[in-house]
């Protein structure tokens, strides 16, 4: 089956600066996928690439086998992108808007689309307010709308949530999975990790224009975390036994790493044949947020 | 097709919805220019044998307001789109760089032409113009409305503010503009003048389309129509050429 999306070697120069490293990237059509790292690490430059807002300094990217370059038509009538500035045409409605939409990619009459996308996205009694007078969490809506009215087999949205309230970020991320569900490819970028562990099923890191990191959520939570345990006990000294579990002492908190569960009851053990009291515990369970500090610190560190 | 349409119709509601200021503004404007020179100049000088100096200086007039107009709407419309960052939503689309061309080029022919037609229509019930040849007069206000728009298409792609736009409109298309026969003939001019005129494709322009009316000209309508097309030719081609490689538009 053909890629969603397919980079090779993509390189990218800003004067001598370089925004993207050599690289490579397949995303499977119907994935949910994920391109998280920190400000500056390329992921927008990458996404302009892709929808060919910017034209890459060497290397080959295509959208749904459509070169990006030389069969630009065909490839961005593929692709919907959901840019992350909150831009918008003063001079319309939000029904004008999305009209106007639909006719940049050849649809004549495509109220139907129109009115089922407004609909979803709880834009109905907006339809024929000016985009001025709207909100910025309806602006958002709208952007969205706008990426979808040609039906686009793939959905980039570049940090979508940013700046949006909690009703509407679920809202959004219920529709994002049911356009997936339908068939749609999903990329996102955002900042939020958690959206990314709950909603995505796979992960690309970037940092400095690399891409460091590019696994599924799954392998990665488990293959570079463990749980730990947080404990303040009765004495600020461990028994020697559980010293190479220690990861940090701080504030009056011992932090222990645990590979299973089955290990809290050895610890807990140790700890009271060494006469010493728990006055707190707590298990932290690996998240997607550790996977990444750790992800970016060592890379920091392998670097210098 | 469709895109092709579709950005047309867009570029032509921005202005429409805006009348008071795109259209209404400019006939205004130009009248004024009509009282005061009518006023001031008109018993005191004479262009063409048997020619009213209003004569004379109405198709100017009418010409000036077409070629501003149509700068002002595909550059104002560009860098309002830059500046707001709506722009992304053309260069997301499908559509190819020469549908984007010809829609914004189209869309700022409509534009000068309207507040063309505006002005003639008012000064209809004034003055009496002659028409010898209509065609002649259409041919050069659509060329020379497209070059304009052309012009104002690779300004809004160049400038990077507003203030860069506003100095090539003051600085360049006004003057451009003003010293290009509307209010008298070149050949009234001191030499140099003359000489300096010559280089100034908007008196080509101002002549070929005024020769429309009176059937009288500076220098033959060919000779214009020759210097005005491949004046457009030659713009239309480094604007479609900006466009093709994405020049400060996809960075």
């Amino acid at each position: 089956m053909t890629q969603a999306i397919k980079v090779r070697k993509l390189c990218k120069y800003y004067g001598n600066v370089r925004a993207l490293a050599d690289i490579d990237l397949d995303i499977d059509q119907g994935e949910f996928f994920a391109l998280l790292g920190p400000n500056g690490a390329g992921k927008t430059t990458l996404i302009s690439i892709i929808a060919g807002l910017s034209h890459a300094s060497s290397g080959f990217v295509s959208v749904m086998g459509h070169d990006v370059t030389t069969q630009y038509q065909d490839a961005r009538r593929m692709l919907g992108v959901v840019p992350q500035e909150l831009v918008f045409d003063p001079f319309f409605t939000v029904r004008e808007t999305l009209r106007i939409q639909s006719g940049y990619y050849g649809i004549r009459h495509n109220d139907d689309w129109i009115d089922e996308i407004i609909h979803h996205l709880d834009l109905s009694d907006k339809a024929q307010t000016n985009m001025r007078a709207l909100s910025g969490g309806m602006k958002r809506r709208v952007l969205v709308a706008q990426a979808l009215v040609h039906k686009p087999p793939v959905i980039i949205l570049d940090e979508p949530t940013a700046g949006v309230d909690v009703a509407l970020r679920q809202a959004l991320w219920r529709f994002i999975r049911r356009l997936n569900r339908n068939g749609h490819t999903i990329i996102l970028t955002t900042h939020y990790l958690e959206e990314a562990e709950l909603l995505c099923n796979r992960v690309a890191m970037l940092k400095q224009g690399s891409i460091v990191t590019l696994d599924s959520i799954q392998n990665l939570i488990s293959d570079c975390t463990h749980q730990s345990l947080r404990l303040r006990l009765s004495s600020a000294t461990l028994p020697a036994e559980l010293h190479e579990q220690l990861i940090s002492y701080s504030d009056g908190y011992h932090l222990l790493r645990i590979n299973s569960f089955f290990e809290i009851a050895a610890v807990l053990n140790k700890l009271r044949d060494s006469g010493l009291q728990v006055l707190e515990m707590k298990i932290i369970q690996s998240d997607l947020e550790e996977v990444f500090v750790n992800i970016m610190q060592h890379d920091e560190a392998g670097s210098i | 097709m469709t895109g092709f349409v579709t950005l047309l119709q867009k570029e032509l509601l921005r202005f429409f919805k805006v009348s008071l200021q795109t259209i209404l503004a400019p006939i205004v404007a130009t009248l004024l220019y009509l009282l005061i020179f009518f006023h001031v100049l008109s018993a005191h000088v004479e262009v063409y044998p048997d020619i009213a100096y209003t004569q004379f200086l109405i198709p100017g007039l009418i010409m000036m307001a077409i070629v501003q107009n149509a700068f002002a709407n595909s550059s104002s419309s560009l860098i309002q789109s830059k500046m707001s960052g709506n722009i992304v939503f053309v260069l997301l689309s499908p559509l190819s760089y020469q549908e984007i061309f010809f829609a914004y080029i189209l869309a700022s022919v409509v534009r000068g032409l309207v507040v063309g037609t505006g002005v003639l229509l008012i000064t209809l019930f004034f003055f009496e113009i002659p028409l010898h040849y209509p065609q002649w007069a259409i041919l050069f206000a659509v060329i020379g409305s497209s070059m304009l728009g052309a012009l104002g298409l690779l300004a809004g792609i160049s400038a990077e503010k507003v203030d860069q736009m506003a100095a090539f409109q003051n600085f360049i298309i006004l003057p451009l503009t003003l010293l290009s026969g509307v209010f008298y003939t070149v050949q009234s001019l001191p030499a140099i003048w003359q000489h300096f005129s010559q280089l100034n494709p908007f008196f080509y322009v101002i002549d070929g389309f005024r020769y429309g009316f009176l059937g009288v000209s500076e220098v033959s309508p060919y000779t214009s129509l020759f210097v005005v097309t491949i004046c457009f030719l030659l713009i239309a081609l480094i604007t479609i050429q900006v466009l093709k490689t994405g020049y400060k538009l996809r960075n």
